[in-house]
């Protein structure tokens, strides 16, 4: 075969394998799980089509629904922030891709974290 | 650089403004952008729950927005990112896995991944659109 790398990058090695095989397989990892997540929350969101508030309110607080509400949030916004890592990487560099992911990452904690104490505010009342 | 002095005899790639993409490389496109959008419903979605235990007036202004026609039209973008991007990923993983990868197996499955997308999109608009 032929070699088509420029000398430098002959020069730099061959590649880097620090922190970016956890991130590769923590994105398959999480799409995985999300796979049969996102169809049962597809499907339950079109049921819910037209449902008023005290229903709406039933059905996020079931038991059942609680724990696949929480894994959906937290695994969907798990994956989503690792995504956009990826997205920003490619994009942009120094001080703006820093700042970017930082950004990313808190608003993924802050939103999953609301949305978790939301859910079991409503089925634990209060 | 010149032609001359090119380090080696690597490939030149497409020029974007004349070369038409193939389907494979515009879903490739796709996936990110679904990618994007969905993570931003995956922040909608956790709003709706924050909203639906903050009380009634609370969700009705965000249950307002939502039957709007802007709000319809949004949703039915959503639904069809998801399935997209639930096709094209679960591809994705075949590629990781080593399956999938000939041209024509690629193109084909490009086009079963759109097709699924589109005809999921279709029915729970249809299902949905009865409930309400
Ligand atoms: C809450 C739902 C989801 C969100 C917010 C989301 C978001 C994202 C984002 C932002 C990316 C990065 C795109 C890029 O780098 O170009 C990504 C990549 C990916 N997603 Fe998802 N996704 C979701 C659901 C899923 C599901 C259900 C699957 C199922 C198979 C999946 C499979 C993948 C795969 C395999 C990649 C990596 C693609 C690559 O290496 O280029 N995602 N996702
Ligand atoms: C993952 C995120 C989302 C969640 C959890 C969610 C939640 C819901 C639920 C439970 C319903 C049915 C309840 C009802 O109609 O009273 C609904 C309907 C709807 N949602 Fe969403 N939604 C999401 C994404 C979106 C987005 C991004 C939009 C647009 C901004 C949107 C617009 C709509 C519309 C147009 C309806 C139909 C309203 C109707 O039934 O009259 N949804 N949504």
């Amino acid at each position: 075969m032929v070699d088509r790398r420029t000398p430098l990058a002959r020069a730099r090695g061959l590649g880097s394998a620090k922190a970016g095989l956890g991130h590769w397989w923590a994105q398959r990892l999480t799409a995985v799980a999300l796979i049969p997540l996102v169809v049962w929350f597809a499907i339950s969101l079109v049921m819910l089509s037209g449902a008023d508030y005290a229903t709406v309110r039933a059905w996020i607080g079931s038991p059942l629904v609680m724990v696949l509400l929480i894994l959906t949030i937290g695994v969907g916004l798990h994956h989503a922030q690792l995504g956009v890592q990826v997205v920003v990487e490619d994009y942009t560099d120094g001080a703006w891709r820093l700042s970017l992911i930082v950004l990313v990452k808190f608003i993924a904690v802050l939103f999953g974290l609301s949305a978790i104490v939301a859910i079991l505010r409503i089925g634990f009342g209060g | 650089m010149s032609v001359a002095n090119r380090p080696s005899n690597r490939p030149l790639s497409p020029h974007l403004q004349v070369y038409r993409l193939p389907l494979t490389a515009n879903l490739s496109i796709l996936h990110r952008a679904t990618g994007v959008a969905l993570a931003v419903g995956a922040l909608y979605l956790a709003t709706w729950v924050i909203y639906a235990a903050s009380g009634p007036r609370g969700y009705a202004v965000f249950q307002s927005f939502n039957s709007s026609i802007l709000g319809r039209i949004v949703l039915g973008g959503w639904l069809f990112s998801l399935f997209f991007h639930l096709c094209n990923g679960i591809r994705h993983l075949f590629w990781d896995a080593g399956y999938g990868f000939e041209l024509k197996d690629a193109s084909r499955n490009s086009w079963i991944v759109v097709i699924v997308a589109l005809v999921a999109t279709a029915v729970s608009w249809i299902v949905g659109l009865r409930l309400v």
